[in-house]
């Protein structure tokens, strides 16, 4: 599998997810610079965390007009697993990827510390290799990232059970819902706030953000066999 | 040239943790009557001059200067600028 880790001026965290895939998955992964405009030849694409443009405007509101984003939303549409992580997530939203926005934390704190989440929904792409409600230690870092929808989209997450991870016990932001992670209809985008990256290895205090790459290399794997095999 | 001024606010329905904040601050200075406080942005733009003025700094609002899955914009188009 090869993976794309765009790298926006700000990005922050993509030296992080380019070693979760190359050295906690074993798989490869390449830096793509936010003016290039291709990612064909890759077979999955993250946004990392940041601040990409300074967060200027809003978070994410520049990114999503960088030379790279036509790409990006080519792939999801190719049905490749895209992954937004933090600014990454934000970026999302903005390019209308996933439903919703971004507001300020409830507190107005940064905050920068490792919480618990519960996996909603383990019948996903990135979640197969979770436990149904199973609860899971990933940091989060971030001054923005109180989730808001209107009611409808809401429920429309809910029924669809696009709701993959939730904060479990006190909420850090102010989310609605609870929501730390949320996924696209077709089931192959993911947006979410926790650094999964940041806990892909036990000397970082917590492995269990590597089950999700995992999962990601699953579903490849699976699906190259597939076509192979048809 | 035209100058075009955007104000964006947050709707209505969407909390400002900012202007409580502001609020909170306010009181604490004792002005009790300030009953509620919402942060916006003011942006100016100096638009080239053409009959699609309106048509453009609405296109330039929904796509970029305001999200409005959480904010409302408007804006005036002042007088001709001359330099």
């Amino acid at each position: 599998m090869k993976t794309a880790v765009i790298v926006f001026p700000g990005s922050n965290c993509d030296q992080d997810m380019y070693y979760a895939i190359k050295d906690g998955l074993g798989e490869e992964v390449e830096y793509v610079w936010h003016a290039e405009t291709s990612l064909d030849g890759f077979d999955a694409v993250m946004i990392p965390g940041g601040f990409s443009y300074g967060d200027y405007l809003r978070s994410g509101a520049i990114a999503r007009f960088a030379g790279i984003m036509p790409a990006v939303i080519k792939a999801a549409g190719e049905g490749k697993p895209v992954l937004g992580v933090c600014n990454g997530f934000q970026i999302l939203l903005e390019a209308g990827l996933l439903p919703g926005a971004m507001l300020k934390n409830k507190h107005l704190k940064f905050i920068c510390e490792t919480v618990n989440l519960k996996v909603e929904n383990n019948h996903t792409l990135f979640t197969s290799l979770y436990k149904q409600d199973e609860m899971i230690r990933i940091p989060i870092a971030h001054g923005e990232g109180n989730y808001y929808c209107d009611d409808e989209t809401l429920q429309e997450l809910k029924n669809e059970h696009r709701i993959i991870f939730t904060y479990n016990g006190e909420n850090p932001n102010g989310s609605r819902a609870d929501i730390a992670g949320i996924m696209n209809k077709a089931g192959n985008v993911l947006g979410m706030m926790p650094h999964p990256e940041r806990a892909a290895d036990a000397l970082l205090g917590s492995d269990d953000g590597l089950r999700l790459f995992q999962s990601i290399l699953n579903h490849w794997r699976e699906s190259a066999h597939a076509a192979y095999t048809s | 040239m035209k100058k075009v001024k955007v104000f964006i606010t947050l709707k209505e329905s969407v909390l400002d943790p900012q202007g409580q904040a502001v609020m909170q601050s306010l009181h604490n200075m004792d002005y009790q009557n300030v009953k509620d406080v919402r942060i916006g942005k003011y942006i100016e733009l100096e638009v080239e001059d053409s009959a699609d003025v309106a048509e453009q700094v609405d296109a330039i609002c929904d796509k970029l200067l305001a999200n409005t899955v959480i904010e409302n914009y408007r804006y005036e188009i002042g007088e001709e600028i001359h330099s």
